[in-house]
């Protein structure tokens, strides 16, 4: 039997931590810096002062608002889009992978400029005009992810399955499909979240105070309080992956005990 | 309701022409199956034989033709309400249902009561001898126990008619045995109208109460099992079911001269102004004697426990005899032997 824990290889153990400090240092040195005081001692103060800043649980709030349109907009969409191209015109699968990909390719500040000028006033008076545009950000995610866990499946064997015991199109995907495609539509949900809670030059140039933007604003008056939000959002985003993994653990365990019905 | 004998109902396929693009899966392909009959389709790959299964599950239009279901013209009903159940070759279970669940799914659809469903999901388990597996998911499953728990599945919501699409053939040869035995006394039992496709001709032949071997979008034969080995219509039939030998031979008239000897011509299959033909002969239509001056030459022997398979080689043409393994010693490599067509009439075929 193999020993349970391998032994590191020197020449993995420089690359790991290597890897370490780059992805960590920033994180500890702004951890540092916003429970730093001017002197240079330790304090909480920053984080104590972050509920009582003006703006704050606005830009919050508006980001919360934001997010939610765009996960509701991008599970009508892609969802149904996804399942219906490997469904009914799988020829188009690479098609749609390139036409999902070019929001990636084209830069933000051009998507965000041509929306703005494109968009009738009333519409552009709204924060949720956003939400379009974020949908069209965060498009690559959601489709690569959704699109990895039905080719994962023998989608059409399950389709004529189930057609074959008397379902219609619609209630395949609501009891064969979308069950299925659990995983797949959690990641995607997160991945899209993080984004939208994090996307800075749009809202700015749309003139909008989200969280990232009003992050931002406020470091000119007080770097150490916007710091302590920047790191209290992150760790945030922490928390919902954590959750999902946890989901999806705990659901895959259930599914291997015979709990889920 | 499992053990109930029930009416069985008959299906007619009339005629149908299916097309891929620039290939003809379907060139006019009919076949009638009695209520409660077991039909397989054989035929090579590319032969349209999962084509026509498709065709009257519903999941292929044809282009023209009809189905007939119960004497109903089918054609046009969606595979949804076409009422069959079908067995795919890949494991086609629902990965997020137990196997319970799987088997329960179609009473779910047909809105069963949960109770109801569970109970007959239940008995339908235990029907394929998994009732110990219920809450298993597909993927804690064997391959078999997949098939088994897809094959309760399918019969769950009673469908008019069975469709088998090489159900056994990613199966490992044991189970596949064992599977076949259980598929063939669940479909008598429940006395279902069942279409069994395979490329396996001992499964078609072991299984069905008739066999259509399918060539080229057409059936080439329908026959029981027996008679389509011991009279194979065309010369397709003849090499694609069973072992065949094809020997140069000449004809005159109603005859056929093979191994200097006159044998009359079964059927020859629109052919009758050739004078050189192929004769096809079975292994078991030809006796073999040790003689020094015979006009073939044994040129391979296989041990195939009872028998032992001769291959000779008589002018150019090499005949395939059994004989049984206790006198194979007699006929070593290089033995010069005498051949003797023992069947009353054969089969011929344009030469090739």
């Amino acid at each position: 039997m193999a020993t349970a824990v391998r032994r590191l290889k020197p020449g993995r153990a420089v690359l790991l931590l290597l890897s370490l400090i780059y992805f960590v240092l920033p994180i500890y040195a702004s951890l540092q810096f916003s429970l730093e005081n001017v002197q240079g001692g330790f304090t909480w103060s920053a984080i104590r002062a972050i509920p009582s800043q003006p703006g704050l649980a606005g830009s919050v709030w508006l980001s919360t608002r934001i997010g939610i349109v765009t996960m509701i907009i991008l599970m009508l969409l892609v969802v149904p889009t996804v399942i219906y191209v490997h469904l009914r015109l799988p020829g188009m699968k690479r098609t749609m992978e390139i036409i999902t990909l070019l929001p990636i390719v084209i830069p933000p500040i051009v998507l965000i400029l041509g929306v703005l000028d494109a968009t009738p006033l009333g519409l552009k008076a709204s924060p949720y005009l956003l939400s379009l545009v974020y949908v069209v950000l965060a498009l690559p995610f959601v489709y690569r992810s959704l699109a990895a866990g039905l080719d994962a499946l023998d989608l059409r064997t399950l389709e004529e399955a189930a057609k074959s015991l008397g379902s219609g199109a619609l209630r395949t995907i609501r009891f064969v499909i979308l069950p299925n495609l659990r995983s797949s539509l959690l990641s995607a949900v997160v991945l899209s979240l993080a984004l939208v809670l994090g996307e800075f030059t749009m809202a700015s140039l749309d003139l909008w105070q989200t969280l990232p933007v009003w992050i931002v604003n406020f470091s000119g008056s007080d770097p150490h309080i916007s710091t302590a939000v920047a790191m209290l959002s992150l760790l945030g985003t922490w928390a919902l992956l954590a959750l999902v993994v946890f989901l999806d653990r705990s659901h895959s365990r259930r599914l291997r005990k015979g709990l889920v019905q | 309701m499992t053990d109930a004998l029930r009416e069985g109902t008959g299906v007619h396929l009339d005629g149908l022409v299916c097309r891929f693009g620039m290939t003809t899966a379907l060139d006019g392909f009919s076949l009638d199956v009695a209520p409660g009959e077991f039909v397989a389709l054989l035929g090579p790959s590319g032969c349209g034989k999962t084509t026509a299964l498709r065709t009257l599950a519903g999941f292929e239009t044809p282009a023209e033709g009809r189905v007939y279901v119960g004497g109903v013209d089918i054609t046009s009903t969606a595979a949804q309400k076409r009422d069959m159940g079908m067995v795919f070759q890949s494991y086609s279970l629902f990965p997020n249902m137990s196997a319970i669940d799987n088997v329960a799914f179609g009473l779910q659809l047909r809105r069963v009561n949960g109770t109801d469903r569970k109970r007959r999901a239940g008995e339908l388990l235990e029907l394929v001898g998994l009732s110990s597996h219920a809450t298993k998911y597909p993927h804690q499953l064997s391959g078999g126990q997949q098939q088994r728990v897809a094959l309760a599945r399918a019969i769950a919501i009673e469908p008019q008619v069975l469709l088998l699409d090489e159900p056994l053939s990613a199966l490992d040869a044991k189970v596949r045995a064992e599977l076949r035995d259980e598929i063939r006394f669940l479909q008598r039992r429940l006395n279902i109208t069942t279409l069994f496709v395979t490329h396996d001709q001992e499964e078609a032949l072991s299984m069905a109460d008739r066999v259509c071997v399918m060539s080229n979008g057409k059936a080439e034969q329908i026959a029981a099992p027996a008679t389509l080995y011991s009279r194979p219509s065309t010369a397709f039939v003849a090499e694609f079911v069973g072992v065949t030998s094809r020997i140069k031979a000449s004809r005159s008239g109603e005859q056929v001269v093979v191994f200097d000897k006159s044998i009359k011509i079964r059927d020859d299959a629109g052919i009758s102004s050739v004078n050189d033909v192929d004769v096809l002969l079975r292994p078991e239509d030809i006796s073999v004697t040790a003689s020094s001056t015979g006009l073939g030459i044994v040129t391979h022997t296989s041990f195939r426990g009872a028998d032992t398979r001769l291959e000779v080689g008589v002018g150019g043409d090499t005949v395939r005899v059994d004989i049984s393994s206790s006198i194979s010693t007699q006929f070593p490599v290089g033995e010069r032997v005498n051949l003797e067509v023992t069947a009353k009439d054969v089969l011929v075929s344009a030469r090739r």
